[in-house]
């Protein structure tokens, strides 16, 4: 693929000018790498706290379903 | 909410960002002037343009949060700017890459068209510290709305200003003297130009879906963590950092 697009690039003059062009490019691609990289370090954050708060509400959901039982007993006694 | 479109967006973006890229490499012809360096120009005037428009909106959106009192315009606000001085960042380096292979010097301070533009990212890299400076969640949104009004002002001011300082030295993208860009260099760079934008939409977009999530989530924390009825009490862990 990569073959077939250099053989149909006119000629890249990729002496000195070619190093600047491709540094602009690649500093540009860096740049919203670096952006990727740290929204995806805060969805981890966000996924990590989603989880405990889930589980909390899962625990707290049994607790309350477990003291309505024994309310309910109680009452039959 | 403002998660909605962002997949179509995403993929209009990539595909806009694969089409300029082809364009630039495959289509647009070398420059007679600066040969195979120009190439930059694809990258760097949109960046630019894109950015200073996105500084003009954030100010746009500051209004929108002085009139409303509506916090949702100082996100959008603040997340435009934000984008703004990263592709701010962009410019500045791509620039600097191509005054060196042009000019021989990787910064010109005599020519006005960099200078503006340094002051411009300057002046909005201050927004932050004088954000996060205040502590008062209303008061911080409305200084930093004034803040963005004021200095949105200031960039078409400044961009008017340097097009009637005389220097020959930066080129103009559009200048009419020598009739301009050719058809196919123009169409190569309205391309680019729309990627670019669409890249800063898609971008500000996920930035404020993030922000929102955030939000969403400490909301959720804040009810749960409220005592369970019938008393007991139980706290949930600290936020996590």
């Amino acid at each position: 693929m990569i073959g077939l697009l250099l053989a149909e690039t006119p000629a890249l003059p990729l002496d000195e000018a070619g190093k600047y062009v491709a540094g602009a490019y690649v500093v540009f691609l860096v740049l919203i790498v670096i952006y990727v990289a740290i929204m995806a370090s805060k969805l981890q954050r966000m996924e990590k706290e989603l989880r405990e708060l889930a589980s909390f509400a899962e625990h707290r959901a049994d607790g309350e379903t477990a003291a309505s039982e024994r309310e309910e007993v109680s009452a039959d006694v | 909410m403002y998660g909605k479109g962002l997949r179509p967006l995403s993929i209009a973006t990539v595909v806009a960002i694969a089409a300029g890229l082809s364009l630039v490499f495959f289509y647009a012809p070398l420059d007679a002037d600066q040969g195979f360096i120009q190439k930059i120009f694809y990258l760097h005037v949109p960046l630019a343009m894109v950015a200073l428009v996105g500084f003009i909106i954030g100010g746009v959106f500051a209004i929108a949060h002085l009139r409303s009192g509506n916090r949702k315009w100082d996100a959008y606000s603040y997340v435009s700017i934000h984008m703004s001085v990263i592709f701010g960042v962009a410019v500045l380096i791509t620039g600097s890459i191509w005054a060196k292979a042009s000019w021989g010097h990787w910064w010109v301070w005599d020519e006005p068209t960099l200078v503006s533009f340094l002051i411009v990212f300057l002046m909005y890299a201050t927004y932050y510290p004088f954000r996060y400076a205040i502590e008062d969640p209303e008061r911080q949104a409305r200084y930093a709305s004034v803040f963005a009004v004021t200095a949105g002002a200031f960039v078409p001011l400044n961009f008017m200003a340097v097009r009637m300082a005389q220097s020959l030295v930066h080129p103009r993208t559009f200048g009419t003297a020598n009739g301009g860009l050719p058809g196919s260099m123009m169409f190569t760079f309205l391309v680019c130009l729309a990627a670019t934008a669409l890249l800063w939409v898609t971008l500000v977009k996920l930035e404020l879906t993030a922000k929102s999530t955030s939000g969403q989530l400490k909301r959720l924390r804040r009810a749960l963590d409220a005592p369970a009825p019938g008393g007991g009490g139980s706290r949930i862990a600290p936020e996590v950092s």
